[in-house]
């Protein structure tokens, strides 16, 4: 099952990039289909920031983990780089729970 | 070549974020390999991870991808590959080729700054995920080096550049709120998509702006 997921996951985005390629440019040119797809990993990415930092399972929880979200917040406002942003939020989530 | 290297890097946090999501080292790897377009490997392990099915996960990646296919049209016209170049070509669309393509003047310094980049990121990309999945394969408790914490920070890095202007804020601040809204109430995985199909409307069926 997970395999399948993983290999279907992976051909629909292989198919998403070569559909670029190869279709008539128009179909794509549409002014409302430019205006949403843009729209899409905004949302989305947001929406997968507060889901894993504020729930466990189905329960909306505010742990260490809205600490690190905190502390990355801060990171990215500095520009530091990915993985800078990454280790701060990891580092700050580990630090709260030895306390 | 700094852009390979940092992808590098941002791949080491990928493949630790997927094995502590539960997918094995061979699974982890062969995403990087087959999926390889980054936004789309995060999301689908982070729903993973967060208990959501795999085929939620795999309909996130896929909308995530989904502007891939934009990236295409404009590199279409540069690139100009047929048969099975445009193939190989296709597995290389990405933010980064697109990016490194677009801004250079001239048909021949786009085509060769889209394969140079496309060829050096999927090198740095493949083993980076192949060390970062070997070196936390090896942790017991994730959770004490705080790599449940690491996700969310991944995608807000991922987010922030998307966001310097007042609607995408706007835009994000309501997805996260609708998330949380909904999340005690349907499966794990599923707000994901209830928030991509209202952006879709509102993209589509909104005023023009």
């Amino acid at each position: 099952m997970m395999w399948t997921g993983l290999l279907v996951a992976s051909a629909a985005c292989y198919a998403l990039k070569l559909a670029g390629l190869s279709l008539p440019a128009r179909w794509l040119q549409d002014l409302r289909i430019q205006r949403t797809v843009p729209l899409l990993p905004i949302a989305l990415l947001a929406a997968l920031v507060a889901t894993q930092t504020f729930s466990v399972g189905q329960h909306l929880t505010i742990d260490a983990r809205a600490a690190a979200l905190a502390v990355a917040v801060i990171a990215v406002i500095l520009r530091a780089p990915f993985l800078v942003v990454i280790v701060v939020a990891a580092a700050t989530a580990a630090l709260l729970r030895l306390f | 070549m700094g852009i390979a290297i940092a992808s590098g890097a941002y791949a080491l946090s990928f493949g630790a974020i997927a094995t502590t999501s539960g997918l094995s080292l061979l699974q982890t790897v062969c995403l990087s390999l087959l999926m390889f377009t980054g936004a789309s490997q995060f999301a689908l392990v982070g729903v993973i991870g967060s208990g959501g099915s795999v085929w939620a996960g795999a309909a996130t990646a896929a909308l995530l991808g989904s502007r891939n296919a934009l990236y295409g049209v404009r590199l279409s016209t540069l690139l100009k590959v047929s048969g099975l170049r445009r193939l190989a070509a296709a597995h290389f669309v990405i933010d980064e080729t697109t990016a490194m393509a677009i801004a250079r003047d001239g048909e021949s310094e786009s085509r060769y700054a889209f394969w140079v980049t496309g060829v050096l990121l999927f090198a740095f990309w493949n083993l980076g995920t192949f060390i970062g999945a070997l070196a936390t394969s090896a942790i017991p408790d994730p959770k004490v080096l705080g790599l449940d914490a690491a996700p969310p920070a991944a995608y807000l890095a991922l987010l922030a550049p998307r966001l310097r202007a007042r609607e995408p804020l706007a835009i994000a601040l309501a997805a996260g709120l609708v998330a949380l809204i909904v999340l005690p109430f349907v499966p794990a995985g599923i707000p994901l998509l209830i928030v991509a199909a209202l952006v879709s409307m509102y993209g589509l069926f909104g005023k023009s702006r």
